[in-house]
Order: structure tokens, then C-alpha cells, then sequence
């Protein structure tokens, strides 16, 4: 085996590539995966040092997940070549993974509750049929790692006692225990509290200087100033940048992520609010695991106005969405539309939003939007299936069903204009004009739209754009939520930046700079000078 | 890795049970043939055993009346998303109201007796169901489980009901007292001759309204419609404003009163009282016969008959061939069950697979379909 390194095509952004003292831990060229149409991840590159913690940042989405899982032998790359601690290897399974020094920390924890953190280390790496040797092996074993890394954990504590961040702990000590020299975090720090982040960065410091490399996937940058050497930007599936951390910025980074589309220039008019339509008071969030989200956000929306609200994606801006259209509880403040304070409690909370003249075309249109095995007519009837020009009574009147859905189909000229097609067999912009034709078609005080333009094709952005700017000069008040920065200052007339489930800033679209919503959307605030 | 395309309408409706169910007598018949019995008198038999005369008719049309109501109950539950198992529970509990009300009205006529047994039948179905419903909405207890573990509940209360509540002085059995003349559901046998002295009744008219009912709910009413988005997606059942807490209560009590009707056909109908077990797992043949029959009211009264066939057919089995006693017969049947119900998908990919190779515009337009659908 030669040991020369085959010629490496360096991008004009990678910065770090200069070979550390210390060698390479992992080397990955020209990584391709496909998962049927979708390329997640497109001719990679990612050199990590040895020694060193990497941060890497995208949005979601942007193929992170999946190049770690082909680093960790979850999944197998359709080409390019891994290389560990310099030799070329073909990580076929999870476990090749752990023999070649790679050990990796879930997203989600992979314990079992009920077992205490002496078990759970051992469990899937007993050196017999019989327990108890292991486990006391493992005790003393444990013990010189806890005192090594600084890792207390009590060795006999059941897992569903212990916190959040101990568990966490947990499974790194199981990646250690395994003779991890190489460890992946994915969003360590999502289920943590800033104390806990904090503690655990203090580990992977001290992990670091015992010469184990961290490999820490996340989107948050404030981690990424914080703790890494090294960073590498992904977006829709390429990496787009690895910088030094030193030598680089929040702001910079967050447009490294968000990317700088070429938009088509939307043509529209200044804006003239009237009154408040939509009023958000002190609204508080958690979503699924508990977690608070949305914390005391308070805006309005005028009518004839479109508010944007622009930020990375993963900071409070879906369960926003969700709350004020009914569809998620609220834990805290208000909703007030058209004057009228909303109570959203309770599962049918999004058919009273309606009730009141609220419309939402919600950013994840399959999940949400869309019944995908229903015809087209039946989607454009779902939310509004009991109104009474669908029949006075408990029959459903079919017939009146696709005369409207006829009627919308080709007012947003959706492609094909078939009624009665399967939804899923409609292209991602034709369902998103579905979805616009119904919710627009009711003529709504306010109209709340998540990610309009997703996986939508550049003819179809500009005709949605048009007609959401075109519901605005109608005098609807229109709170559009997006990652595409672009979209943000090109549609919006204010534009609100969520960090960290707050609000941090307010910008006028036709002032602010990339850098200074970019600085904003890192969640670095300076003296901000809002009215 | 570009996905199959979905069958043809007829040919997911009617080749692939065909296939699944000439699969299991091709299966049944080896059976029979490791007996050292003729298969093809066997089959002959069976049909001759289910269709042969109006007194074979008329016993597989009063089987097929049970399980039209079951595997309208298990369906109606899956449009929702939900897997209702207790349909056997369900009727038997169904079976205390026939009696209670069918014993109270006894000495008026059978025309009032009829709707109120009726209406008690499908209220105490329904009842029964409601709880695990309720537990699935406010609890997120599974109602597999809660299903499940109601049949259990259900079996012994009745058999205390029964041997406690029921039960006349003087009889032995754990059964309830006999309804008066009077109070008694005519057989069709009393109107049309070849039915004679078969307890085929009014209910199968039931049964077919039932069915027409089913489909005009699932597919032409706005609850029908709020139960499938539900049943497909629940997050745009949200999104939609629909309670999925409410439509679940609903359809479980839905589901639970058509499975209580087994109990009108059975206690009204044919036995005249209540008597231990009369659901015969008539619940469980229902979960086959939706299956089979795609959950479609259309499919469902087909499947329906296929098994009520079976049953009927399998018992005339052993008095033609002496060879093959009844536990043959409960095998033929339960292969039925097997490739016709939980092997159903056995086919599926080969058809779907075969399909799209002999058809060349299918098989761009699939690879089509699979790049539009991936696009985002």
C-alpha cells in the first residue's frame, strides 16, 4: 500500500485543510449518497484532525445526519472512499465502526430505562455468557474513565432516574468503554439545559486534550464558537465551507448555512398596514418532548402588511406556526385574531383559527397539508370538509367538492389539472399551489404561511410569490415564516428574527444587509436600535 | 430502488384475493391428499355443502350475516386507523341488551320487539366499545390491547350474567330464559319455502343495509370524510381542525354497534335466548373478512359469503366424506384465513412487479412517479 495521497481538489472556502500536527482521524473524499431522487449527500469532502473537536452545521436537512450515519456504517455510500487514522477503509456495519475507533452519541438516547449505568455500558460488550465478571470489570473500568474525563455518573443508578445530561454522559462513557478515539455527537446539546450544555462541554474539552477527536453535529452556533477548532458548513446535501472556528464569525457562518439563493427580484408596492389583524402576547410553546420552544414571543401583523419571520431553521419558528394556526397547545400568553383572543386548546383548535378567518398554507406540506393517497379534489376540501357549501348536512356533497376544486385548480393553474389525481403523483410546486389555491380561496383576514417555496421549482416561486404579495395589496394580513433569507427580505415589509425561541431583532428589509440579519439569526444582538 | 406501482383497480380488488384464495385450497388440498382423501370430491363437496340446495343457502347466508356486521366493524375501524379486535366482546355484550329488552317486550309482537332488540344491540355494542375508544383519545391507551383485553372482560360477564342474573329457576345450563312466541323474529323459511327450518332471518336484510350504510358513510358524508384524512394522516387531520380525540370515540362507538348486531341475528334471530359463546368468533372472522374484502362494503359482502360458505360447507364436509372429520375442516379454514387474511400481501409484489414488466408505458410512467415524489 503506497502511502501517497491521491491529489485533493481543495475548494477556494476550506481553510483548514492544512494538514495538523497531529494527522488526520478521518478523512472523507468525494462521499456520495442517493436516497432515490434526493441526493443527501453530493461529492463531500471533510477532513477531521486528530485531537480536535469539528463542528458540523446545516439546517436541516442539509445532510449532516447522513454522512455521519455513512461514517458510523449505518449507511453505505454509493461512492467515494472513507479513510481512518489515514488507511482506506469500507465501513460495512456499525460495529467495523467501533473496531476502527469510532463510537457515536444519538440524537436520541439509546439506553434502556430500567437498566442501571453499569449495565447499560455493558450491555452489547460482555465478554461472556455470564454477567457478573463483566459487570465488575466494567465497574473498575468505568470508575479510572470517570475519573479520567471527569465524567461522574453513579455506576448503580437506574437510567430513568438520572437526568437528561447524565444520560448523555452515559452514552458517551459507552462509547469510551467500547476504545471510542473517535466520537460523533449528534445535536448533543438538544436536550439540554444551557448548565448541562456547559457541563458537557467541559468534557469534551478534557476529552480533547486526552487526545480523542469530536466529531459534533449541530445547527446551533453559539456551540460552535464556543467549543470547536474547526468547522464545516453543509447545505442541501454539499458542504459548502471548513473553516478554522478562530478565523471565522456566527454571522458568517449563518450565511454560509442559509446560502445565498438567486431569487427572481419580486416586484411589489410599498406597503400600507392598516389595523392590527393578528396579535401574538407573550405566546409560549413546547413541542413533543416537553421542551419549551417558543418562549414569551409577542408581534402583530397589520392588515395589508407581510411580516417575515427569518431565522435558522430549528429555533421555535415551526412551533410558532403551529400554535398560532391551533394545530400545537399553547402553554402561555395569547393569540388575538381580528381583535378576538383565540382559545386554541384542545385538538380542533385549527378549525376555530379557521372559523375566525385565519388561513394556513404550513410549511411541510406532505406531512401536514395533505392527505398524499387523496385525490386532488378531496385535498382541496381538507379543514373546510363541514362548511355549508359543501352540503347543509352530514352528506358531503361531492359534486359541489370538484366543481370548486375545478375552479381552483385552474385559477392557480395546477399542472395537471386533473381533479382527480392521486395528490402524491402532483410535482412538490403543484401541491404547493394546492395547498395555496384552498387556503386562499376562502378569502382570509389572515393568512399564516410556513416555507412557501420548498422544494419548489423557480417558475412556481414566482407565481406563489406574486399571489402572496398580491393577498397583501387585497389588505390581508400575511405572516410568512422561511429559511430563505432571500425570500424573507425580498416578500416581507418587517422582518422579525427568532433565535433561541425569542425574538431578537426587527429589520427593515429594505435597509438591513445580509450581515446584520445573518449576525441576528446567530443570535448575536447587538445594540439594536427597533422602534 | 424505484418504488412499485400500485395494481390496477380490478385487479386489487378482484385478482389478488382470487390468487391468495386459490392458494389456500391448492394448500388445503394437500392437505386433504395427506389424509388419503380425493381433494377434488373434497371441494366439490364443500361447494355442493354451501351452495348445493336452499337449506345449504340458507345456513351460509345466515353465516355470512354475522360476518358482514363484523368485517364492517373491523373496516369501518381501519378507515380511522384504528384496529378494532374486540368485536367478538363487542356482540357478546350486545347479546345482554337483545335479551334484556327482547325478554321485556316479549308478550307485545315481534315488529316492536325487532327495532328496540335493534337498537339495544347496537347501543350495548357500541358501549362496549366506547370505553377502549375512550382510553385510545384521552389516555393513548392502544386499543389493540384495550380491545383485546375487553373480550376477556366480556366473557366473564356474561358468563356471570348468565349463571348469576339470567339464568331461570329450574334450568341447568347457563342460559337465559326462552322469548315468548310472540316476541319471536320470523325466520325467511316462514315466507320462502327452500329456506325452510334454516335459521336464515330478517337480519340479512339488515346486513345489507348495513353494507349500502357503511359505504355511503365512509364515502359520501363529511364524518366519512373526516375519518379517512384520519385514518391516512393524522397530522393533517390537525391541521385540518379535526378532533382526532373525538373521531376516535365515534368511530370505536361505531364500529362496536355494527359488531353488536351479531347478537340481533344470532339471540333474536336464531337461538331465541341468550345461550354461552354465541358469537363463535364470528369477531375474529370479521378482521379476515375486511381484509379480504379491502374494507370496501363491496368486498366485505363477497368475503362475507366466501366464509360464510366455508363454514357452512366445511361442516356438510364430514357427513359426505367420512375420512375428513371437523378439526379438517377448522384447518381448511384457518388456510383460508392465513393466505386470504394475514398472507394477503404474499402476491402483491410479484403482481405488482409483473404488471409494471408487461407493460412498458406503466413501467416509464412508475419510475416517473417515484422521481416526482422524491423531488423535495
Amino acid at each position: 500500500m503506497s502511502d501517497t495521497p491521491p491529489p485533493i481538489k481543495q475548494r477556494p472556502e476550506t481553510a483548514a485543510a492544512s494538514a495538523p500536527a497531529s494527522g488526520w482521524a478521518i478523512e472523507l473524499e468525494q462521499i456520495n449518497k442517493r436516497f432515490g431522487a434526493v441526493q443527501a449527500n453530493k461529492d463531500i469532502d471533510l477532513k477531521v484532525g486528530r485531537g480536535t473537536i469539528h463542528g458540523i452545521v446545516g439546517e436541516n436537512g442539509a445532510g449532516k445526519s447522513t454522512l455521519m450515519s455513512i461514517l458510523y456504517g449505518f449507511y453505505t455510500a454509493d461512492s467515494g472512499t472513507i479513510r481512518v487514522n489515514g488507511t482506506r477503509q469500507a465501513i460495512t456495519d456499525s460495529r467495523h465502526a467501533l473496531a476502527l475507533g469510532i463510537g457515536m452519541v444519538h440524537q436520541h438516547f439509546m439506553l434502556v430505562d430500567n437498566f442501571s449505568v453499569l449495565e447499560n455500558v455493558v450491555l452489547g460488550a460482555e465478554d461472556s455468557g455470564f454477567i457478573r465478571t463483566s459487570l465488575d470489570r466494567a465497574r473498575s473500568e468505568l470508575d479510572r474513565l470517570e475519573r479520567e474525563y471527569e465524567l461522574e455518573v453513579d455506576p448503580d443508578a437506574l437510567i430513568e432516574e438520572i437526568s437528561v445530561g447524565q444520560q448523555q454522559r452515559v452514552e458517551i462513557l459507552k462509547a469510551l468503554y467500547r476504545g471510542a478515539e473517535i466520537l460523533i455527537l449528534d445535536e448533543p446539546t438538544g436536550v439540554l439545559t444551557p448548565k448541562e450544555a456547559d457541563d458537557l462541554f467541559r468534557v469534551l474539552r478534557t476529552l480533547r486534550e486526552q487526545g480523542k477527536t469530536v466529531i459534533m453535529i449541530t445547527h446551533k452556533l453559539r456551540e460552535i464558537m464556543a467549543i470547536t477548532d474547526a468547522v464545516s458548513v453543509m447545505r442541501q446535501g454539499e458542504m459548502v465551507a471548513t473553516l478554522k472556528t478562530a478565523e471565522t464569525n456566527a454571522g458568517e457562518i449563518a450565511e454560509l448555512m442559509v446560502g445565498r439563493h438567486v431569487l427572481l427580484d419580486v416586484s411589489k408596492g410599498p406597503a400600507t398596514p392598516g389595523e392590527k389583524r393578528l396579535e401574538v402576547k407573550d405566546l409560549v410553546v413546547k413541542d413533543d418532548m416537553g421542551i419549551t420552544r417558543v418562549k414569551s414571543i409577542s408581534f402583530s401583523v397589520r392588515a395589508g402588511e407581510i411580516v417575515g419571520i427569518a431565522g435558522v431553521s430549528g429555533n421555535g419558528q415551526s412551533e410558532l406556526l403551529e400554535a398560532v394556526t391551533g394545530m400545537r397547545d399553547q402553554h402561555g400568553g395569547q393569540v388575538i385574531l381580528n381583535g378576538q383572543a383565540l382559545s386554541l386548546k384542545g385538538d380542533d383548535g385549527a378549525a376555530r383559527a379557521r372559523m375566525a378567518g385565519l388561513a394556513h398554507v404550513p410549511e411541510d406540506r406532505q406531512r401536514m397539508g395533505l392527505v398524499t393517497d387523496f385525490s386532488e379534489w378531496e385535498n382541496a376540501i381538507l379543514g373546510y370538509s363541514t362548511r355549508p357549501e359543501y352540503g347543509a348536512g352530514p352528506i358531503l356533497d361531492i359534486a359541489a367538492a370538484k366543481a370548486k376544486a375545478a375552479e381552483q385548480i385552474e385559477r392557480f393553474d395546477v399542472r395537471p389539472a386533473d381533479i382527480n389525481l392521486k395528490t402524491a403523483l402532483f410535482s412538490g410546486g403543484n401541491q404547493q399551489k394546492i395547498v395555496l389555491a384552498r387556503e386562499m380561496d376562502r378569502d382570509p383576514e389572515v393568512l399564516v404561511v410556513g416555507q412557501p417555496t420548498r422544494g419548489v421549482d423557480i417558475g412556481a416561486i414566482e407565481f406563489i410569490h406574486n399571489q402572496i404579495i398580491k393577498m397583501r395589496d387585497a389588505g390581508k394580513a400575511i405572516l410568512l415564516v422561511s429559511v430563505e433569507l432571500d425570500e424573507i427580505r425580498s416578500l416581507a415589509d418587517r422582518i422579525l428574527v427568532m433565535f433561541d425561541g425569542q425574538i431578537v431583532g426587527e429589520a427593515d428589509p429594505a435597509t438591513a444587509t445580509e450581515g446584520q440579519l445573518g449576525l441576528m439569526m446567530a443570535g448575536v444582538v447587538e445594540e439594536r436600535s427597533t422602534t | 430502488m424505484s418504488a412499485l406501482k400500485p395494481l390496477p383497480r380490478w385487479a386489487d380488488v378482484a385478482l389478488l384475493p382470487l390468487l391468495n384464495l386459490s392458494l389456500a385450497i391448492l394448500v388445503s388440498g394437500l392437505v386433504v391428499l395427506m389424509i388419503g382423501q380425493n381433494p377434488f370430491m373434497a371441494i366439490w363437496a364443500v361447494i355442493t355443502g354451501a351452495f348445493g340446495s336452499g337449506y345449504n343457502i340458507g345456513y351460509t347466508l345466515y353465516y355470512a350475516t354475522n360476518f358482514v356486521f363484523t368485517g364492517l366493524a373491523v373496516a369501518l375501524a381501519a378507515h380511522g386507523g384504528l384496529f378494532n379486535i374486540g368485536g367478538n366482546g363487542q356482540a357478546y355484550v350486545a347479546g345482554l341488551g337483545v335479551i334484556l329488552v327482547a325478554l321485556a317486550l316479549q308478550d307485545t309482537h315481534w315488529l316492536i320487539v325487532a327495532p328496540a332488540a335493534l337498537v339495544a344491540a347496537a347501543v350495548f355494542g357500541g358501549a362496549w366499545a366506547f370505553i377502549p375508544g375512550y382510553l385510545q383519545a384521552k389516555r393513548g391507551s392502544h386499543v389493540v390491547i384495550t380491545t383485546i383485553m375487553f373480550n376477556f372482560i366480556a366473557s366473564a360477564l356474561m358468563i356471570y350474567m348468565l349463571n348469576r342474573v339470567l339464568k331461570p329457576a329450574g334450568v341447568s345450563g347457563p342460559e337465559s330464559a326462552m322469548i315468548a312466541e310472540s316476541g319471536r323474529m320470523p325466520k325467511l323459511g316462514s315466507f320462502f319455502a327452500p329456506f325452510n327450518y334454516t335459521p336464515v332471518n330478517i337480519s340479512i336484510f339488515i346486513a345489507m343495509l348495513a353494507l349500502v350504510g357503511a359505504y355511503i358513510l365512509i364515502w359520501h358524508t363529511k364524518f366519512g370524510y373526516a375519518l379517512r384524512v384520519m385514518g391516512q394522516n393524522p397530522t393533517a387531520a390537525r391541521y385540518a381542525g379535526i378532533s382526532n380525540s373525538r373521531m376516535i370515540i365515534i368511530t370505536m362507538t361505531l364500529s362496536g354497534a355494527l359488531a353488536g348486531l351479531v347478537a340481533f341475528n344470532e339471540v333474536l334471530g336464531v337461538q331465541n335466548r341468550l345461550v354461552l359463546d354465541f358469537v363463535a368468533d364470528a369477531g375474529f372472522v370479521g378482521i379476515a373478512v375486511a381484509l379480504m374484502g379491502r374494507n370496501h362494503p363491496f368486498g366485505i359482502g363477497l368475503a362475507a359469503l366466501l366464509f360464510g360458505a366455508l363454514y357452512q360447507g366445511g361442516n356438510e364436509l364430514q357427513y359426505v366424506i367420512s375420512g375428513l372429520d371437523r378439526t379438517v375442516v377448522v384447518i381448511i379454514q384457518a388456510l383460508v384465513i392465513l393466505f386470504t387474511g394475514a398472507m394477503e400481501g404474499l402476491f402483491r409484489p410479484g403482481l405488482q412487479r409483473s404488471f409494471m414488466l408487461f407493460s412498458p408505458e406503466q413501467k416509464a410512467e412508475a419510475v416517473a412517479v417515484s422521481t416526482v415524489k422524491t423531488e423535495n
